[in-house]
């Protein structure tokens, strides 16, 4: 099917769109000129993330201006000002001081999206810690796979939060000193216990003024793990010099202004929770919003209008349940305010940018990046037009490519070690120049890993995409079996590593399988040890034991009996044959199977 | 529906969804969503499933409705 592309007039709204011409803005841009828009530390004392987002402000004319707007699950407001902001993150500073953490330690944050989440996670970066945001959701395993992977010395959550993933696991962790609690004095546990603590009691009795110390653009900042085919996850390390992307791509692909009020409705737990929902709109001065509810249509409907959204920043699967609900929905409440709204996560279908158009009068805007890029690298932006389906075309201070690969997947490098780049239409890995400012500086005590990334001079994404003949780029497929769904990537792996502890299973394989909402959703196939009985109370205690270890963001949807599991000559069991059986596709040439 | 007909029913089209929990752990009032940590996913597909066992037409803007045991158990019974 072809869609017609969205024209955007060439007189431009109010405000005019930051970047009103997209070749001049590429002709021009430098990353040199974009870290200049930034102050750094006083006395040249370097570059911090939190000066940017908040003491510079709070230092000056905005300093009463609203930085977060925090709705809590009943829809209760409360305001943080950049001067409130400020003293909270420099309190949170104080007690790390306090608790003899250092520079460059982790600390990790597991809680609901509530002011104390920003507070803790801007004062780790005042005080130079490394900070690493978890999901809620997060099930105890992947709490304390993560915890161990990055060597996490301070743990920040809730109570309950404690109570249900965290009190189970604190003994297999040597390493983590000090567990906080907010919202709610909680007495240790034992009297012996001196790791739980109070972190309201601690933070009333710190001093609201923290001085950063001198902070090194290439110090490491933040710790995002992300899902691997093979294996464990990778913490992508991030420095302090993220925040000149930061700022750009705020300024280039969210078209962020100074009176702003900005919805980013990913967690904190994701990187673009953290890159866009903490640090950019703060960079920038603006108001950003906080919603500690869940997905609920009219429940979202009314956040854009009551609080005045006019930057939208959201996901494909909330997108399609909002077209799910109806245009009535969207009818009954006035979205007038809405300027401009942009999309990540997974491609986003034309249907839904068009849906866009014709329910909230104005065009989606999709974009591409993933956790090791740390920002927006292609997207479409507010003075372009918009080819429905496509991701845009690179940022201005970005260099992108489609690179062909070999047989075995692997980019083809030429003789003189440069990599081949594929013919217009031609389908290959996206890749990417490195040298940007938040692109990932390695993987965590994987040097391997990381250089693995690499070929040719080029970052390779593990996407698939090709590019049209004006230099859009058109998301393919993934190059690998890692399984997005709802925008978040979950590695296969470590969903059959949880569900092989379980005795009655011999051997497991997962995929990603096609689902409308989601993308895709987590489906096993699981092979019974000699002795056990696939029915339906099987499947549901399989189904809760993963649920139970893996959170309900990384557990099975679905689980399948399937005493004969496709295998390569080595003993690997074929995921990409399981998913073609599943869809009903024809396994295709075997001998291409045996070599995957 | 009599009110112990409904909670089993929720008993039961939870048990499908997220064979993990457990009713009785929800506190009056809390919401299903956070005392048994589902997801936006899980919470659909309850509704579904409610749905499918009921043959209720559940319209999306009544989900707030079936946040809570006692919500969903007085849309059950009120439904007929």
């Amino acid at each position: 099917m072809h869609w017609e592309a969205i024209h955007k007039p060439s007189e431009h709204g109010d405000p005019m769109p930051n970047m009103g011409d997209y070749a001049a803005e590429r002709a021009t841009f430098t990353w040199e000129e974009a870290r200049r828009a930034l102050d750094g530390l006083p006395g040249g004392r370097g570059l911090n993330i939190a000066h940017e987002a908040v003491d510079r402000h709070a230092a000056g004319p905005r300093r009463g201006h609203v930085a977060l707007r925090c709705l809590d699950r009943h829809g209760e407001r409360t305001e943080v000002t950049y001067a409130e902001l400020a003293e909270t993150s420099n309190r949170f500073a104080n007690v790390l001081d306090t608790l003899g953490v250092e520079a460059g330690e982790r600390v990790f944050v597991l809680m609901q999206r509530t002011a104390d989440l920003y507070a803790a996670a801007l004062g780790s970066l005042k005080h130079r810690s490394v900070l690493c945001p978890l999901f809620a959701a997060f099930g105890p395993e992947p709490i304390r796979q993560r915890l161990e992977l990055g060597s996490g010395r301070v743990l920040v959550t809730t109570p309950t939060l404690y109570r249900h993933k965290v009190a189970a696991i604190r003994d297999q962790l040597p390493l983590l000193r000090h567990i906080l609690l907010a919202g709610g004095s909680t007495a240790p546990e034992t009297a012996e216990d001196v790791r739980t603590l109070d972190l309201d009691a601690l933070l009333a009795r710190a001093s609201s003024q923290y001085e950063i110390g001198r902070t090194d653009p290439e110090d490491m900042a933040l710790l995002h793990f992300t899902s691997g085919t093979t294996g464990t996850p990778k913490g992508a390390i991030h420095v302090h010099e993220a925040v000149v992307s930061h700022h750009a791509t705020g300024r280039i692909a969210l078209d962020l202004h100074p009176d702003d009020v900005f919805w980013c409705t990913a967690d904190p737990g994701w990187v673009t929770g953290t890159s866009y929902g903490i640090v950019s709109p703060l960079v920038h001065g603006v108001t950003s919003i906080i919603d500690e509810g869940d997905f609920d249509a009219d429940r979202w409907y009314d956040v854009l209008e009551n609080e005045g959204v006019t930057v939208w920043y959201t996901a494909p699967t909330a997108l399609r349940m909002l077209m799910q609900a109806g245009a009535d929905a969207a009818k009954t409440h006035d979205l007038s305010r809405l300027r401009f709204v942009a999309s990540v996560g997974e491609p986003l279908n034309p249907e839904v940018v068009v849906w866009g158009q014709e329910t909230l009068g104005l065009a989606i805007h999709d974009n591409w990046w993933q956790t090791e890029t740390g920002g927006i690298m292609v997207a479409n932006y507010a003075c372009m037009d918009i080819r429905p389906g496509s991701m845009g075309r690179p940022l201005p201070g970005i260099e992108a490519a489609v690179l062909i690969r070999d047989d075995h997947g692997d980019v083809v490098v030429g003789g003189d070690g440069a990599a081949v780049e594929a013919a217009v239409g031609q389908q290959g890995e996206l890749a990417l120049r490195p040298g940007w400012p938040s692109m990932f500086r390695g993987y965590l005590d994987d040097t391997e890993r990381y250089q693995s990334c690499f070929a040719g001079n080029w970052y390779l994404s593990g996407d698939l995409a090709r590019r049209d003949e004006d230099g859009y780029f058109w998301f393919v497929g993934r190059g690998n079996d890692v399984i997005k769904s709802a925008g978040h990537l979950i590695g296969p792996f470590e969903v059959e590593s949880t569900l092989m502890e379980h005795p009655a299973v011999a051997e497991v394989g997962v995929i990603g399988k096609p689902d409308p909402l989601c993308g895709e959703v987590v489906k096993a196939f699981v092979t019974l040890r000699a002795g056990y009985e696939a029915n339906e109370d099987l499947r549901l205690d399989l189904l809760g034991f993963s649920r139970k270890r893996l959170g309900a963001a990384v557990a099975p949807r679905e689980i399948a009996f399937d005493q004969h599991l496709p295998h390569t000559e080595s003993g690997k069991i074929m995921r990409r044959v399981l998913k073609a059986r599943e869809l009903g596709l024809s396994a295709g040439d075997t001998s291409t199977l045996a070599a995957s | 529906m009599t009110n112990d007909e409904a909670r089993q029913l929720i008993r039961s089209v939870l048990h499908q969804v997220a064979p993990e929990v457990d009713l009785d752990d929800v506190v009056a009032g809390e919401t299903l969503q956070e005392a048994l940590d589902l997801d936006s996913m899980d919470f659909l597909n309850f509704a579904v499933g409610l749905h499918e066992a009921t043959g209720l037409e559940i319209p999306e803007r009544d989900y707030p409705r079936l946040s809570t045991v006692e919500g969903c158990v007085t849309y059950l019974t009120s439904a007929g």
